[in-house]
């Protein structure tokens, strides 16, 4: 087991630069996860066209410590405002904005924040020790396999994602299909661009990140007149050591949900189910189960730490796989391709610096997280304070530099409003946007999967089937796809009854 | 809600009716080098419209009350949408600094209806801070108009 490896990725963390990266990336991070319409997946694609000078292994650090900067400040709404950032922080909300309107968001922020930091923690080591295996594994992969492990990873958005499984699958073919327009690298042809010049270049995945994401939040956020009641906290140091003194009691719950949000997390859109699971996982078991909703602090730390071992987790097939498992992580396996890394198995052979540069770059970057958020609550839970005529302007503009400055083009700032739009309308008719940035990332690579497949195979589709390892994948996709056909017929033969619709809905 | 999911649905029909008519022209079989241009957003695009079809008659079967989006709602919505198209077709001119310090402004008084001179110190200045890291620290140029030519840069 390689211990110098990690050695040598601390080695390249701890320099002063890239912990000074760190710190910068974990400070934007912070605001843009408490600012509403703003989150991880757009914050990165904003901050992406920033690092195309920077060294690759600090362009990924300072990306990654935004994204464990906002997931952090996801906990800040959820509990001090009860709005959840991030879908995952809703069933924080339950408990954490209770305990704040009791006056106790202090101890409701120190154990959120404590649970994240243990669940990321636990992820990270199992990144340690699982990911060089992964990736050797992942080695002997070719084009069939390549091609499983993407369907696998739609299948599960269609399968466990909740919500109309039709909805999750026009999502992911709009995504495929948007990504395939322009030119097709491998005859020279052009694709779906009916004549317009601008259409050449296709549409840049940042860009329908920040529309989606960016703008159609500012929209749904601003239907409802934004007025936000936010409990007002101090947080002195007394009140963080007296949490933590309790905290220990609750090892069971932290243990429960470090394990829910790893297994649910390396899959795509797992974070939400993880934290929805953990949080009835630790109700149930609960000898106050009676006090949940009512702001109870288990309530906080069951939900906080799957979510976040989840946020983790989500990284472990990017970096081994090249498959990301959160539109963050898609994000960034797009930055990956633009600093000139091939994302996949190779990168641990070719570029070890960069790949335990990040790993440890992830223990570094979520200690010194913890540490800011606890010392800055106050300062982060201001922004929110800010009167809302201000805040939104300047999102919509820091969204329009964040788009434009991809490839120095006007088009896609109106790309930018048009994703906008179609974010806030599918967002309202409950289509999901994960899995069409998702398919937007991945499209040129599970094309050429799919055509490389097909060239080896003559055209024949038996090849997913026949060979070993892609077969056993793809039978667990094709049962993913059926799941949401499987499951009411499962459920009417074992009780007669028509389904009850309230299991699948209560996931949103 | 209902309308609104059905004219959703007919549209993701209408974009892969048009994408499978635009793919049909480049070939969806096999070809010299193997599967064609057309080949994956062929596929792609029956898919899209079969499962569309399928949601255009889940919709027409379930009758919900609730509206899609209330006049009351829609307002502020557009009161962002409207000055932000407004900001991009300025930006083609202006450029961005001089576009994002206008738009602020202008949301700023007409929604928060704020005073003149947090709108002031505001609006110029996030533009500022927005040229000193972009143009300056990154290197990265954000499109520049008349303005920002006649202060010599």
């Amino acid at each position: 087991m390689g211990f110098e490896n990690l050695f040598l990725g601390f080695s390249i963390a701890i320099t002063p630069y890239n912990i000074f990266v760190a710190v910068i990336g974990i400070l934007l991070g912070t605001i843009i996860g408490v600012l509403p319409g703003l989150g991880g997946a757009n914050g990165v694609a904003i901050l992406l066209p920033l690092t195309f000078t920077m060294p690759p292994t600090s362009a990924i650090i300072l990306l990654t410590s935004l994204y464990w900067g906002a997931l952090f400040g996801g906990a800040i709404t959820s509990i001090l405002f009860n709005i959840p950032g991030e879908p995952w922080s809703v069933a924080t909300t339950f408990d954490g904005y209770p305990m704040a309107r009791q006056g106790q968001g202090g101890q409701a922020l120190t154990a959120a924040f404590t649970s994240s930091f243990v669940g990321a923690l636990f992820s990270i080591v199992l990144i340690t020790l699982f990911a060089p295996l992964l990736a050797e594994i992942a080695l002997k992969f070719g084009p069939p396999e390549f091609f499983a492990i993407q369907l696998l990873t739609f299948s599960s958005f269609v399968g466990l994602g909740g919500g109309n499984p039709l909805k999750s699958l026009v999502s992911i073919l709009l995504g495929f299909i948007l990504a395939a327009v322009g030119l097709d690298i491998v005859t020279g042809q052009l694709r779906m661009t009916f004549g317009f010049t601008e259409l050449m270049k296709g549409f840049d995945f940042i860009v329908a990140v920040i529309g989606l994401f960016g703008i159609g939040e500012i929209l749904l956020s601003v239907e409802d007149g934004l007025h936000f009641h936010g409990a007002r906290t101090g947080m002195k140091l007394a009140v963080v050591l007296e949490t933590w003194k309790v905290l220990p009691r609750y090892w069971r719950t932290f243990v429960r949900g470090a394990f829910i949000g790893f297994w649910m997390g390396f899959k795509p859109g797992g974070a939400t189910p993880a934290s929805f699971m953990s949080y009835a996982f630790a109700k149930r078991f609960s000898k106050r189960a009676d006090r949940f909703g009512k702001g109870e602090i288990e309530g906080v730390i069951a939900p906080e730490t799957a979510a976040h071992a989840a946020g983790v987790a989500a990284m472990l097939p990017m970096i081994t796989l090249g498959i990301p498992g959160s539109p963050t992580a898609a994000v960034m396996l797009g930055g990956l391709i633009i600093w000139g890394l091939q994302p996949g198995p190779m990168l641990f052979k070719e570029k070890p610096d960069f790949v335990w540069g990040l790993i440890a770059s992830m223990y570094t970057g979520n200690i010194l997280g913890v540490a800011m958020v606890l010392a800055f609550v106050p300062l982060f839970a201001a922004i929110l304070r800010i009167p809302f005529a201000i805040l939104t302007p300047l999102i919509v503009v820091v969204c329009a530099i964040g788009s434009y400055a991809v490839h120095n083009s006007i088009i896609d700032v109106w790309y930018m409003l048009i994703f906008g739009v179609v974010g806030y309308v599918f967002k309202k008719l409950d289509y999901p946007l994960a899995p069409l940035v998702l398919a937007l990332v991945l499209g040129d690579l599970a094309e050429n999967a799919l055509r490389q497949s097909l060239i080896m195979s003559q055209g024949s589709l038996g090849i997913f089937f026949v060979r070993p390892i892609s077969g056993a994948i793809m039978a667990v996709a094709v049962f993913f796809f059926l799941l949401p056909v499987l499951t009411p017929w499962w459920r009417r033969r074992r009780q007669g009854t028509p389904p009850p619709v309230a299991s699948t809905a209560a996931r949103h | 809600m209902r309308a609104a999911d059905v004219v959703t649905a007919l549209a993701l029909i209408l974009v892969g009716v048009i994408v499978i008519v635009d793919v049909l022209q480049l070939g969806i079989g096999w070809g010299l080098e193997g599967p064609e241009s057309g080949f994956f957003p062929f596929w792609l695009a029956v898919a899209m419209v079969v499962a569309a079809l399928a949601i255009l008659l889940q919709a027409l079967r379930q009758a919900t009350a609730r509206p899609f989006v209330t006049a009351a709602k829609l307002r502020p919505v557009l009161a962002v949408l409207a000055p932000a198209t407004a900001m991009v077709v300025v930006m083609e001119v202006l450029g961005l600094y001089v576009a994002s310090a206008l738009y602020m402004a202008f949301y700023m008084r007409w929604v928060g209806r704020h005073p003149w001179s947090t709108i002031v110190v505001l609006s110029v200045g996030v533009p500022i801070v927005t040229f000193v890291v972009f143009e300056k620290w990154f290197l990265v140029p954000m499109p520049k108009g008349p303005f920002e030519a006649w202060l010599g840069f």
